[in-house]
C-alpha cells in the first residue's frame, strides 16, 4: 500500500504530530473504511436505495384532476397510510395470504421429510450408487421454476397429458390437479419435486461433516442403523434442519413462478392467488405501484418477524449446545 | 426512541415531497421545430413488434434519406407499453414512434405519453380508415393521438368437413350457433363448436362489441362506465347459457389442451379475428385446408355488425422532437399503397386502410387455399366493425375479466356469468374513483 510521506518542515514538532495523527487517522479509518466502501456501495445502491424508495412509494399515490387526459392531468399526491390501510383490509390480500399458509403447511413437512430421508439413505453405511442418487435428485433444482412448472402443466392438462390418457386405455378417468379444489397440491408438488434436492444437500454436507468416531462408539454401544440416524444424526445436524425449514419458510411466503405460469392452463388459479402475484398485479398490470409498494413492504415485515419468532422458538433446541 | 421515530417519520416526509416535486417536473417538448427546414437530416427511433417490420421501414429509409427511422423491436404490447411510460416518468427515453394497440391508447394519453397529431397531415387520413377504428385513435374528440396500422375485425372459422358431415349448416345468428353448438356435442362427447376462454379478454370485448356495447364513454368531465348494460349481459348471459348446458367447453385459448383439441379436431369451430389463419397454421397445421370462414353469427340478422379483437397503430410520443416528421413516416406507413403492401407481406397483418387492404389482400392465405372468397368475407366484416370507446384504465376492467370470468367459467353456472359482468363494472367504476376520477 502506497503512503505519502510528509516533508519535514520549519515547525517540525506540531508537524511530525500532525502527521502521527494523521497517519493514524489513515490507517484506522480511512482504509478500512476504503477497504469496505465496495460493500456498502452495493448494499446502498441496490439495497437500501430500493428499499427506501419503495417505502416513499408507498406513501403515495396517484391523482386525477378530470377526464386525466393531457398535459398535468394526473400527478402523485401524498397517501398517509390509505395504501397500508387498504392493503391490510383487501379481502383479496387475506385470501392470497390464506392459500400460502395452506401451501407452506402441506409442503414444508414433506420436503423437509423427504430431503432428510433421502440424506439419511445417502449417508447410510449399505447405501448403493450414492453419487448418481445425489446427482438425480438434486438434477431438478436446477430446473428453472417457470420450465418445470410448464413441464408439469402439460402432465396435468387432462387433454394432454400421459398419465391422464394411460387411465383412459383402463377406463379410469383420473381428475384433473388443475381443479379449484386440487391445484394447491399441483402447485406443491412442483415445489417439492423442485426444492427436496437442494435441501437434502444442505442436511447430506452437515451429516458429513459428523466426525466417525461418535458413530464407532455408537456401533460399540450397540446401536443399529435406524437408531444411529434417530438418536445421533438428527439432533447433531438439527441446526441445518432449521436452517432448510427458515429458508423453505420464506421461499414459500416468496411462490410466485409455479402458480403463474400455471395461471394461464386452467380457470382454477386467479392473478392474486398469492401475495406476490397479488404485488406483480398492481404493479404491472394494474399500473399501480403505490399500492404495490405497499403490500411488499408488509410482506417483507412479515417474513421478518415470523423468521424472527421462529428462530425464537427454535434456536434454544437447536443451538442449545453451542451457548 | 420516539424522537428518532419522528425525524425518520420527518425526513421520509422530506424524501416523499422531493421525488413528487421531481416527478410532476416537465415532461414537455418542443414539438416539430426540426422538422421545418426540409435538408436537415432527421432521426427518428421506432418501438414495435410486429415481425419483419424493419423491412418495411427499409422502403422508406431508402426514398426518404432525410428522415431516418431506426425500429427497435420490442417484446410485445404491454411490455412496450411499460418501457414508454417510465420514460415519460424520468423524463427522457421514449422512441418518437411507438406501435400502440387501440385499448391502450387511453392509458397512454392519461400519462401524457403520446403527441397530438390534428395539427399534422396524419390528420388527413381519415378517409382511409373504418369509422369504428378511427374513434379509437382519437377517442371520440378533436385530438388524434395515432395512425391507425391493423385492426381485428371478428369473424367465424370452421371445420367445413365436420360440418358436412354432420350435415350442419354455417350459422347467421347465435341460436343457430347455439344449434350447432349442441350437434357437434351430441354427435361426440369430446367434441365442442368452441370454448368460452376467461383468459383473452379482447376476445369477449370484442364479442361484446359486436352486441353494440361500449364500456367506456366520455361525458363532459366525467367518464362513464357501462360494462354491466344490457348488451354484455346479453352476451355473457348467452355464453353462460351453452357452458352451464355443456355444450360449449369452458377452458381457455392459448393452452397446450386447446392446440392439440384444434389439431385433432375436438374443437370443431374458433371465433377469431382476421389473424386467425397465423394462429391456426401454426397450432393445428395439420388440418390446413380443412377450415373456412365466415361472418360471426349475428344478434339481429338484419343489421351485421362484429367486434374488433387486436390490432395496433402508430402513435407519437410526446418527448419526440420532431413531430412533424414522425407523423409524416406514420401517415406513409399506414396509408400509401406501397407500404401498406409491404406491411401485408413481410409482417402478415390485416391492415386498417380499407382501400389498401382491398388491393393489397387479393389472395387467399396458403391455409385457406380451398376458399379463394376468404378476403372477400373478412373484408365485409372489417366494414361492420361497430364503435367501442375505451377507457383510461383497460387494464384493471381486463385483469377483472380474467379473475371473475375463470370463477365464472368454472363454476359452469349462468348466473354466474352475470354475477362476473357486475363485479367487473365495479372493480373498474372503484379503480377510477379511487384515482380521483369522476365518473358518471
Amino acid at each position: 500500500m502506497a503512503m505519502t510521506v510528509t516533508k519535514p518542515g520549519p515547525a517540525a514538532d506540531t508537524a511530525a504530530g500532525t502527521t502521527r495523527r494523521a497517519k493514524n487517522f489513515k490507517s484506522r479509518v480511512l482504509i478500512p473504511y476504503a477497504m469496505l466502501a465496495p460493500g456498502i456501495i452495493l448494499f446502498l445502491v441496490f439495497m437500501a436505495a430500493p428499499i427506501v424508495y419503495t417505502l416513499v412509494l408507498s406513501f403515495q399515490k396517484k391523482k386525477v384532476s378530470g377526464l386525466g387526459l393531457g398535459k398535468g392531468s394526473q400527478s402523485q399526491v401524498f397517501a398517509g397510510l390509505e395504501n397500508y390501510v387498504s392493503a391490510l383490509t383487501d379481502p383479496e390480500f387475506l385470501g392470497s395470504v390464506l392459500r400460502v399458509l395452506l401451501y407452506g403447511l402441506i409442503l414444508i413437512p414433506l420436503m423437509l421429510g423427504f430431503a432428510l430421508l433421502f440424506a439419511l439413505l445417502l449417508d447410510s453405511r449399505r447405501t448403493r450408487a450414492g453419487s448418481f442418487s445425489r446427482t438425480a435428485i438434486f438434477l431438478p433444482y436446477a430446473v428453472p421454476a417457470v420450465i418445470s412448472s410448464l413441464l408439469w402443466g402439460f402432465l396435468y392438462l387432462p387433454g394432454v397429458s400421459p398419465f391422464h390418457f394411460l387411465a383412459r386405455q383402463f377406463g379410469v378417468a383420473l381428475p384433473s390437479l388443475l381443479d379449484p379444489n386440487l391445484v394447491t397440491f399441483a402447485i406443491c408438488n412442483i415445489a417439492l419435486w423442485g426444492g427436496v434436492g437442494f435441501n437434502m444437500i444442505v442436511m447430506y454436507t452437515s451429516l458429513k461433516a459428523v466426525p466417525s468416531e461418535i458413530y464407532e462408539a455408537a456401533k460399540l454401544d450397540g446401536c443399529s442403523e435406524i437408531q444411529t440416524a434417530l438418536r445421533i444424526k438428527i439432533p447433531i445436524i438439527a441446526p441445518s434442519l432449521v436452517m432448510t425449514a427458515l429458508f423453505s419458510m420464506i421461499a414459500t411466503l416468496q411462490v410466485f413462478a409455479e402458480p403463474t405460469t400455471l395461471r394461464p392452463l386452467a380457470n382454477s388459479l386467479s392473478t392474486s392467488w398469492s401475495p406476490l402475484m397479488l404485488v406483480y398485479r398492481d404493479a404491472f398490470t394494474r399500473n399501480d405501484v403505490f399500492s404495490a409498494a405497499a403490500t411488499s413492504i408488509v410482506i417483507a415485515a412479515a417474513t421478518f418477524i415470523i423468521s424472527f419468532l421462529f428462530l425464537r422458538v427454535v434456536q434454544k433446541r437447536a443451538f442449545g449446545q453451542e451457548n | 426512541m420516539r424522537k428518532s421515530f419522528r425525524a425518520g417519520a420527518v425526513a421520509m416526509l422530506a424524501a416523499a415531497a422531493m421525488l413528487t416535486a421531481g416527478c410532476s417536473g416537465n415532461s414537455g417538448s418542443d414539438n416539430g421545430s426540426a422538422a421545418n427546414d426540409p435538408n436537415q437530416k432527421v432521426e427518428l427511433t421506432y418501438w414495435a413488434w410486429a415481425p419483419n417490420l424493419d423491412k418495411v421501414v427499409e422502403v422508406w429509409n431508402e426514398k426518404n434519406p432525410n428522415i431516418h427511422v431506426t425500429v427497435n423491436k420490442q417484446d410485445g404490447g404491454d411490455p412496450a407499453v411499460t418501457k414508454l411510460l417510465t420514460a415519460v416518468k424520468a423524463g427522457s427515453g421514449a422512441p418518437d414512434l411507438i406501435q400502440a394497440e387501440y385499448q391502450k391508447i387511453p392509458t397512454l394519453v392519461a400519462a401524457d405519453a403520446l403527441a397530438d397529431l390534428s395539427g399534422t397531415e396524419a390528420n388527413e387520413t381519415k378517409s382511409h380508415f373504418p369509422e369504428g377504428v378511427w374513434n379509437d385513435v382519437t377517442l371520440g374528440g378533436d385530438a388524434l393521438y395515432s395512425v391507425p396500422q391493423d385492426t381485428g375485425p371478428m369473424v367465424f372459422y370452421y371445420r367445413a368437413d365436420v360440418f358436412e358431415k354432420l350435415g350442419l349448416s354455417v350459422p347467421t345468428t347465435w341460436d343457430q350457433y347455439a344449434q350447432a353448438a349442441k350437434a357437434v356435442h351430441a354427435a361426440d362427447p369430446e367434441a365442442y363448436l368452441g370454448t368460452f376462454s376467461s383468459n383473452d379478454a379482447g376476445w369477449f370485448t370484442g364479442m361484446t362489441q359486436q352486441a353494440r356495447a361500449s364500456w367506456w364513454g366520455i361525458d363532459g368531465d366525467a367518464w362513464s362506465v357501462s360494462i354491466d348494460k344490457e348488451a354484455t349481459q346479453k352476451v355473457a348471459g348467452y355464453w353462460g347459457g351453452l357452458v352451464e348446458e355443456g355444450i360449449i367447453d369452458n377452458k381457455p385459448m392459448y393452452t397446450p389442451e386447446w392446440n392439440t383439441a384444434l389439431n385433432t379436431g375436438k374443437q370443431v369451430g374458433w371465433l377469431s379475428a382476421a389473424w386467425g389463419p397465423g394462429v391456426l397454421s401454426g397450432n393445428a397445421g395439420s388440418t390446413a385446408g380443412q377450415w373456412k370462414v365466415a361472418p360471426m353469427p349475428q344478434w339481429d340478422a338484419a343489421k351485421p355488425s362484429t367486434g374488433n379483437w387486436g390490432g395496433s397503430s402508430t402513435a407519437v410520443t410526446s418527448q419526440s422532437k420532431n413531430l412533424d416528421a414522425a407523423a409524416k413516416f406514420a401517415t406513409w406507413l399506414n396509408t400509401d399503397p406501397e407500404a401498406v403492401k409491404a406491411l401485408v407481406t413481410e409482417t402478415g397483418i390485416y391492415p386498417a386502410d380499407t382501400e389498401g387492404a382491398k388491393s393489397a389482400l387479393t389472395e387467399a392465405p396458403a391455409f385457406f387455399s380451398n376458399q379463394p372468397d376468404f378476403y372477400d368475407v373478412v373484408g365485409d366484416a372489417a366494414q361492420s366493425v361497430s364503435s367501442f370507446t375505451y377507457g383510461p384504465n383497460v387494464n384493471v376492467a381486463y385483469n377483472a375479466y380474467n379473475d371473475q370470468f375463470a370463477k365464472a367459467a368454472q363454476s359452469k353456472q349462468k348466473s354466474a356469468f352475470l354475477d362476473a359482468v357486475k363485479s367487473m363494472q365495479q372493480v373498474t367504476v372503484e379503480d377510477l374513483l379511487q384515482t380521483g376520477f369522476t365518473v358518471k
